[in-house]
This record gives C-alpha cells, structure tokens and sequence, in this order.
C-alpha cells in the first residue's frame, strides 16, 4: 500500500493551506489596493504632482472620529475644500488630547467613496506617525494633499475620514517604552 | 494482507477502559465518536435550554447577558465543533470501510489519536466556562475586534480548544481520503462507491481546505490579543473586516461539511425503503462536487452589510443562488426515487422524509437571505437563526438521527423499541418545528439574535419557542433510551437488516463482527 505517499500529500495540502490563511492577509490588502474596495488610502508620503487640471474642482471634506473611548479631539480648521486636481493643499488640524494623561495618538485615514482612495495623496500627514501628546496639550497638524489628476469624472465630491485610535497601552506593551521617553523625544 | 489481519484478529481483544483507549478499530472508535457527539449534543442542548428559559419572557431574569452570551457562543461551538462533526466522522469510521470492503481504516493508529484529543478540547473550552471572568462571550464567529479587544484572558483557551479540534477533523479527514482511494475492494470502481462514501470524500477534501484557514484565523486572533499583532487592529494597520473573509472563507465551506455527509445518508436511506435503484446517482456525484466548489466563492454572503461594493453584492447574491441549483437537483432525485416506490415508513425513512421536507424549508430561508436588499433587513435577526437551526438541526442532526437508527441493528444486532422510536421522532418533529418556525417570524418583525432581553411584542412567540424548545430538548432523552435499550438487547436481526437495504455493510451478520472484510469481497 502507498499509503504514505497519499499522507504525505494530504498533510503539505494541509500546511498549504494553513499558510494561505496567512497569505490571505497581503492578499486581501492587494485586492484591496487594486479595485479600491474599502476606502483605505496610502500611509506613505507621496510624490508631487506634474501636472495641475485648472478647469476642474473637487469639493473635498474632512470629518474626525474617536474609536471607543480614545480622549482626543481633532477638528479641521476648513471643514471642506475646493481643490483643482494636482494642486497641493494645505490643511490645519487641531488636535487636543482631553485627558490629564499622556496619550499616544493614532490617526487611520479612510475616503469615501471607496474608489477615490488611491487618487488621494497625501504629502504630509499626521497619520504617518503615532503622536504622543501629553495631558491636556493642543498641538496643530497640518495635513498636505492633493487630488489625482486621473481621479474618475462622477466623482465630484470625496471625504477623507480620521478615525483616532488611542494606542498608548499597545505601544508600552510591544516596544516596552515609557511613555514619558516618547514625548520627551518628540520635544528635542 | 488478509494473514496479518487473521493473526492480528486471534490476539483477543483487550477488556475495559484499555480497550477503548488504545483501541485501533474502526468500529470501536466509531463508537466512541458517536458517544462523545451524543454527549456534547446534550450539553450543547441543555445550553439552548438556558437560552430558551432566559428568552420566555422579555426582561432579565435568569441569567446575566455575560453569561446568556457564553451560552450562545458555546452552544454555537459544541453543537457544530462536537455534535455535528464529530457524529458524521463516527458514521464514517463505522459505516466506511464496511461500505467499501475495506478490513478497517487506513492509518487506524491515527484515528486513535484523532479521537482521543477531542475529549480535551472540548474539556478545555468547557472548563473556562468555570474561570474568573467565564468562557467565550463573543459568539461562535468570533469576530473581532469582540474576540480581540473586548474578550478577557480565557480566550486562549478558546484558541487553543479550537486548534486542537481541528487537528482531530484534519487528521479524521485525512483518514477518510486515504482509506477510500486506497482500500476500496477490488471492482468496486469510483462510480460503484455509495453515496454516503462519495459525500464523506468530498467533505473530507473540504475539512482539508478550509480547517487550515480557521486555525489561521485563530492564531491570528491569539497573537492580536496577546503578542501585540495587528491582524485586524486598524489602529496597527490591520483591518477587522478582513477577519470576517478569513473567518467565513473557512465558515461556508464549513456549513457544507455539516450537510455533505447528511445528502449521503439520506440518499441511502431513501433507496431502501423505497425499494428502487437511487435516482440520478451520477447527478448526485456531480451535484455534491459542484456544491463542494460553489462553496468558495459565496463567504461574503455572510457579510452583506459590512459595506461592500455593489459589485461585489451582485456576484456574492448569483453565486449564492447558484448553489440552490445542485441542491435542488438532489431534492428532486430524493423525490423522484420515493416516485412510484413500495414506500414503507420505517423510523429511519421517517427521519429522512422529515429532513428532505423541512431541509428545503432551510435552503428556501436561505435562498431569501440571499438576496442582497433583502438580507439587509433581515441580518443578524431570528429569521436568520431560523434558517441555520432549519439546515443543521431538522438538516444535519435528523440526518444523524435517521442514520443511528438505520444502522443501530447492524452495529447491536438487537432491533431498537420501534414504539418509543416512533414517539421520540413524532415528538421531535413536532416540537422542532414549534421551536424553529415562530422564529422566522419574530426575525422578520425585526427581532435581533444574540440578545438575551427583547421588546414586548416579540414576548408571545418566544414563549411559543421556548415551550417548543424545551420539549424538543426533553424528547432527545427519549432517543438515549432507545439507544441504551437496543445496546442492551431486543429482537434478534438478520445480517441483511432492511429488506431494500443495499451495500456491502448487509453482507456481514449483525452485529457486524470486530473484524470484517478481512479478506477482500468481489464487487461485480
């Protein structure tokens, strides 16, 4: 009998797919990128546009969100903009940490519609790097984007969405940091 | 082969525990998987039962919502990962190699172990029930964040209790695929094998797919929660609803693992007590691969209303549709095949019509959760849990039931009590359908799942249910007693215990001796 054989096989068809579990994870962020299914925009910094479309506008928003309990407040100073696609963009945010505790602040970007996410570049933004903030403190961000020129034509209006994740436990227990290090670093 | 197996036969078996702890049997595990499904089926039930007692009336009286969670969540997880699936593997390790001739399963050393881990995991996720801060809480799907961010320490029992039970179906699935390609009896070629075989082997190839990817999604909720991962952390990013594809990538393959078995067993069952040749067989084989494939490409279907685009709605809805298609080719060959037959209704036919009418029930529900727009209403409501409990409990558990008793003469050689067998299915299928079918309703008037309190005008129908659940939970006791009464004696049965009946498992006396087909029976 060959039974071994047939074992063997059927056990590598095991691990295959015990490793396509994790391959899922690459994959779903690829398809994800490719189509533009769920509105999530790149975390890396941009090159600047080489061509500006004068002719066109688009109108585009920003709104802010705690997830949970995260003790921040972050509003835009303009709550929308007109912007001509490839003209860089400047936007002010106040960020405010309401707590009385230092706090490491996360911001994740989303747009919507989900298709316009990957014609949204952003040259600087405050949700590259975690933020650490002190108790009570109010920092100003500034956020510099601009719109695609190839950004699809039904698409008039889009939102960039923050959502704030508080991740101050989760940086102390991975990087095993204090917190006050972190903030005094962010002084120098 | 057939000296070693002689030799092997004439060493007497061990007595006591050592018998079945060592035991390399196939019948004797059989046994014991069917006895440790029975047991977690009635744990699992006796949960539903506080379920139901919390959900008699509206307002908090029995239970707190922690605990009603547990409850949910654990219910969830033994009945699938403990009843259903450990019933079906104990029907093919008993019914598989006497159906194909084959002397025992293939690595039957094996099978020992596949079954011996399953009493510890299921040990382990019942055991964190009793720690500081309870068991699993956040639903058998665990979703996170639920199981990530918002669950407590136990998890890791969880993880690791689900780690190992699917171990125990891999390595059962394995077993199954190697014993039926390579110890088939002579002529008994691929389209020969009885169905019950062919659905076991294409389940079989399923467990092996997709059990893999659960562990996955397991591990990667273990590591979220305590090695600072961000799988599905979006402030690391990671992405929750990704888990929901990684989880049900895994999750509707698996519902096809929880019926594949019960097609076949019924597409035994029919045959015999309708006297004719099984109608459609090829269309069966090609129905049951076709349901097994189709069964990829639908996961999202569970996740309608996570915000997908519309494109993907519209494939999810066509796909999902598509399957009715196979499956209803199986209803119509079940039916044609009763068409113009000497039906008699003995209790394993009774089972099996029950299940070929109130399964369709469940794929008609199913059908309308399909529909995107529709499904939006009726999303994580009771007609939702109405659809489930219609395909796995009047679907895959009567299925089990019409099997036992199709098979409990053959494996006792003592015909059951036909009168009590009679009452517990009369009983059951009548309080099944009180427990199950009010639940469309209160779904579909907006009733959520998973809650243990509920708005008044929902109180009337739950009290309907839960007086259907406990009756059905109770007349299961009814089918211990028949199963111990014909352990224990009855009526003598001749080898060939049905007269329709057909397939090599007749040609053996009953009760089928320790060792059969120890040298290769001729298939013409």
């Amino acid at each position: 009998m060959q039974h071994g054989r047939l074992l063997r096989k059927l056990l590598l068809l095991t691990l295959g797919m015990f490793a396509f579990a994790f391959a899922l994870v690459p994959l779903y962020d690829v398809f994800c990128d490719v189509t533009g299914l769920n509105g999530k925009p790149s975390m890396k910094v941009a090159e600047q546009s080489e061509a500006i479309i004068d002719s066109r506008q688009v109108e585009v928003s920003f709104t802010t969100h705690s997830q949970g309990h995260a003790p921040f407040k972050v509003d835009a100073a303009q709550h929308f903009v007109s912007v001509q696609p490839g003209k860089l963009t400047d936007v002010k945010f106040i960020a405010k940490n309401i707590s009385d505790s230092d706090r490491i602040l996360q911001a994740i970007p989303s747009v919507s519609p989900g298709k316009a996410a990957k014609y949204l570049h952003k040259m600087a933004c405050f949700c590259f790097d975690q933020q650490p903030m002190k108790g009570k403190e109010e920092v100003e961000f500034v956020l510099r984007f601009y719109v695609d020129t190839e950004l699809p034509d039904d698409v008039e209006e889009l939102t960039l969405s923050y959502t704030l994740f508080d991740i101050t436990e989760r940086v102390s227990q991975t990087q095993n940091v204090q917190l006050g290090q972190l903030v005094a670093l962010k002084e120098f | 082969m057939s000296a070693i197996v002689e030799e092997h036969s004439n060493h007497g078996t061990p007595k006591g525990l050592q018998r079945w702890l060592f035991t390399t049997n196939h019948k004797d595990i059989g046994t014991l998987y069917l006895l440790f499904s029975l047991t977690m089926f009635l744990i699992g039930g006796a949960m539903a039962m506080v379920i139901r007692a919390e959900l008699f009336q509206p307002g908090l009286q029995l239970v707190d919502p922690h605990f009603f969670n547990q409850m949910t969540t654990v219910h969830g997880l033994i009945m699938v990962f403990g009843a259903v699936m450990p019933a079906f593997t104990g029907l093919a390790n008993w019914m598989i190699p006497m159906m194909i001739g084959a002397p025992d399963m293939a690595l039957p050393r094996m099978n020992n172990w596949s079954f011996w881990i399953l009493p510890f995991a299921f040990a382990i996720l019942l055991m964190s029930l009793f720690l500081e801060g309870g068991g699993p809480a956040f639903g058998w799907t665990f979703y996170a964040p639920l199981s990530t961010t918002y669950s407590n320490d136990n998890t890791a029992f969880f993880v690791f209790s689900v780690h190992i039970m699917g171990i125990s179906s891999i390595m059962g699935a394995i077993n199954v695929i190697v014993t039926i390609v390579n110890l088939r009896a002579p002529g008994m070629t691929w389209m020969k094998l009885p169905l019950f075989v062919w659905t076991w082997l294409i389940t079989a190839f399923l467990l092996i797919a997709v059990m893999p990817v659960l562990a996955g999604a397991v591990t990667m909720v273990l590591t979220d929660k305590f090695f600072g991962t961000s799988f599905f952390d979006a402030a690391g990013g990671g992405d929750p609803v990704m888990f929901q594809h990684i989880f049900w990538f895994f999750g509707h393959p698996e519902v096809y693992i929880m019926i594949l078995p019960a097609f076949g067993i019924i597409s035994t069952i029919v045959p015999t007590f309708s006297r004719k040749k099984l109608f459609g067989y090829a269309s069966m084989v090609y129905a049951t691969a076709s349901i097994a494939l189709l069964s990829f490409v639908v996961w999202a279907h569970h996740m309608f209303t996570t915000g997908m685009p519309l494109a993907g709605e519209l494939f999810f809805m066509y796909a999902t549709m598509l399957i009715s298609v196979p499956t209803g080719v199986k209803v119509f060959n079940w039916v044609a095949t009763m068409w113009r037959g000497a039906i008699s209704f003995e209790v394993p036919m009774l089972f099996s019509i029950a299940f070929i009418v109130l399964f369709t029930i469940g794929g008609f529900s199913g059908l309308m959760l399909a529909i995107t727009p529709a499904d939006f209403q009726y999303h994580d409501t009771y007609f939702v849990v109405a659809h489930f409990h219609y395909v796995l409990v009047t679907g895959a558990v009567f299925s089990i039931m019409a099997a036992a008793y199709y098979w409990l003469p053959k494996w006792t050689g003592n015909m059951f009590d036909i009168k009590l067998a009679k009452l517990h299915f009369w009983l059951s299928l009548v309080s099944v359908n009180v427990l199950f079918f009010p639940m469309h309703f209160v779904g579909l008037a907006g009733m959520p799942r998973r809650i243990p309190d509920y708005a008044l005008q929902f109180a009337d129908f739950n009290a309907i249910i839960s007086i259907g659940g406990f009756a059905f939970g109770l007349s299961q006791l009814l089918f211990v007693a028949v199963v111990y009464k014909c352990a224990k004696g009855g009526e003598q049965v001749p080898g060939k215990v049905w007269d329709g009946a057909e397939g090599l498992e007749w040609e053996v006396p009953s009760p089928a001796p320790y060792h059969t087909f120890s040298t290769p029976p001729e298939v013409k």
